[in-house]
């Protein structure tokens, strides 16, 4: 239904998409996530023939965007990161031109009676769209985007500034649309693309940085296992911690141990990491029983969306900006019940919030 | 194309800048009919004509500055461009509804010449080719005040540029006309006067070469407009 080859896009020096390649399926719901400024929005104004590539093709239902523009426009509902709305139209007045702009041959009265319905915007028809509150102007965006049928609908971040009974309201419509309709839609909120997109691709600074379902992303991602443990020892005493992390240590398969803090007392936590293939598990239950520890808790850590999408865009920097935050050791209460560890924790965490906001 | 012209008229109503428009046109050039021919006592509406040019240079900048500017600043150009139409139906759409309100304004002659019937005759050949001549030159007005808009999201900008622009078309026989001694620059030069050619219209003489000036002039900035959204995606 679409495919994208080796799409490039420079402003001047600046690489704003580099080398972007993928297909999309037809019926397929494929969510594009990515911090702000990652070239979600310039690839989808590429798709849609707003601007041109400075290298690459796209094909949309086989017409080529630039060699055949119009063909290829009319496969294509576009609602931009801006719905692009006359504000001083009723929406009755905007929707008819749009119907009349995109050449539709659909019975009009019937059709636009359809995608107001779908949108919910029905009672909104006869307002001025200057006074409608966000959200209906988003849903009046999407209505805008509905009209003609089209088979592809690129929804740039379609729940932006919307209230959660909305974004819930527009996510529901948006898995309805994906059974009629192939939808790429680019978002940086993650449990909305989990929610709706059968397919992911991550692109953080104008590459895709991984493609595929949810679960297959972490697979790719990480071929560790982390879980976190608690182990109560012999002594209930310090010296329990080394020999406990030591034990572990031994076990085949386990590649880190941490000893964490003391979470009761004498007794401390551990986070193990395995190599993905060995469950250690079994092992580490038969290490205690022969010790005569006891397991008060196992907990199997699995990555979450956002741990990968964390790893995937901050991953290089997350090293080098913890370690800088730790030289400059920046004057922060330090409360006792806080380990060592912990503070370098929290330090290398505000390092990733900075690195957000420079992204923006 | 029909679907960019309807909302263009639409938005020039809804907007009021087709009324103020329309308003400042006709408030203008009754004042120039009162002075020009009425005051005169002569049924000779050519010096009306002629004050007529200075009503374009304020008042088509009015009417062509929101056209592509404002599309850019709300991002509705958006909607526009990823539309399965070409960049000749969007910008001839807007082209032909400026040019709409402008023939509505200066149809107002008529009404002119039917008071001026009234009070003795009127030489309908030399007004009719006036018409014609106002419908042109506005014309190719209109072209470049589009083009001008389609170079700045601001329509102010816009605004002042194009009256910038016409008012040297304006003056253009004054200010440089006049210092060239050179023959045959003079003649290449003054051919360019879009002033010159649009008063001998009012002394009773149809030139169709001028006609056909302001046609190509129009036909060019619409082109130059159209290439200038084209370099916008290419860029």
């Amino acid at each position: 239904m679409i495919e994208v080859k080796n799409l490039t896009k420079r402003y001047g020096d600046k690489l704003a998409v580099n080398n972007i390649s993928f297909k999309v399926e037809k019926g397929e719901i494929l969510g594009f996530l990515g911090p702000n400024g990652a070239g979600k929005s310039t690839t989808m104004n590429m798709l849609t023939g707003y601007i041109s590539s400075t290298e690459g093709h796209i094909l949309i239902n086989g017409n080529d965007i630039l060699e055949e523009p119009k063909k290829a426009k009319a496969n294509i509902g576009y609602l931009p990161e801006i719905p692009p709305l006359y504000l001083d139209m009723t929406v009755d007045a905007y929707l008819d031109f749009m119907f009349d702009l995109k050449k539709c041959k659909l019975p009009r009265k019937a059709h636009l009676n359809d995608v107001c319905n779908l949108c919910k915007i029905t009672d909104v028809r006869k307002r001025i769209i200057k006074n409608l509150s966000k959200g209906y102007k988003q849903r009046v965006g999407l209505a805008q985007a509905l009209i003609n049928n089209p088979p592809v609908l690129i929804l740039d971040e379609p729940t932006v500034g919307l209230d959660p009974n909305q974004i819930i309201e527009i996510r529901t419509l948006i898995k309805k649309l994906g059974k009629r309709h192939t939808v790429i839609l680019s978002s940086h909120i993650l449990p909305e693309i989990q929610a709706v997109c059968d397919r992911i691709i991550i692109i953080n600074k104008g590459t895709v940085a991984a493609d595929g379902t949810a679960d297959e992303i972490a697979k790719n991602i990480t071929n560790e296992h982390k879980m976190t443990l608690r182990i109560e020892g012999a002594t209930h005493t310090a010296s329990d911690k080394a020999e406990i992390t030591a034990a572990i240590k031994a076990i085949s398969g386990v590649k880190y141990v941490r000893a964490d803090m003391e979470r009761e007392k004498g007794i401390y936590d551990f986070d193990v990491e395995t190599d993905g293939q060995t469950d250690v598990r079994r092992s580490i239950n038969q290490l205690c029983r022969e010790k005569g520890w006891n397991i008060l808790m196992l907990q199997l850590s699995d990555l979450t969306l956002e741990d990968i999408f964390l790893k995937i865009t901050m991953g290089e920097e997350l090293g080098k900006d913890s370690e800088k935050a730790k030289n400059e050791s920046k004057p922060r209460p330090v409360i006792n019940l806080v380990t060592e560890d912990e503070i370098a924790e929290n330090s290398a965490d505000d390092g990733d919030e900075d690195k957000k906001e420079d992204d923006e | 194309m029909g679907a960019i012209y309807r909302r263009e008229m639409g938005a020039f109503f809804t907007s009021g800048l087709g009324y103020v428009f329309l308003t400042v046109f006709y408030a203008f050039s009754g004042y120039f009919f009162y002075t020009d021919v009425l005051s005169s006592k002569m049924t000779d509406t050519s010096p009306m004509f002629v004050s007529m040019f200075i009503i374009f240079i304020f008042l088509i900048p009015v009417l062509t500055m929101r056209l592509l500017s404002e599309e850019k600043k709300n991002k509705t150009d958006q909607g526009l461009l990823t539309a399965p139409i070409s960049l000749w139906e969007l910008v001839l759409g807007k082209f032909l509804a400026a040019f709409t309100l402008f023939v509505i304004a200066e149809s107002i002659i008529f009404v002119y010449a039917i008071i001026l019937k009234y009070l003795g005759d009127v030489v309908w050949q030399t007004l009719i080719g006036n018409y014609v001549a106002m419908l042109f030159l506005g014309a190719a007005f209109i072209s470049i005040g589009l083009f001008v808009s389609s170079l700045t999201e601001n329509q102010m900008t816009a605004a002042v540029v194009s009256f910038v622009v016409m008012l040297i078309l304006y003056v253009y026989d004054d200010m440089f006309l006049g210092r060239i001694s050179n023959d045959k620059i003079l003649d290449v030069l003054s051919a360019l006067s879009f002033r010159s050619r649009y008063v001998e219209f009012t002394t009773g003489v149809f030139s169709a070469g001028s006609i056909l000036f302001f046609i190509s002039t129009a036909f060019l900035f619409n082109f130059f407009t159209i290439k200038v959204l084209e370099k916008k995606r290419w860029s």
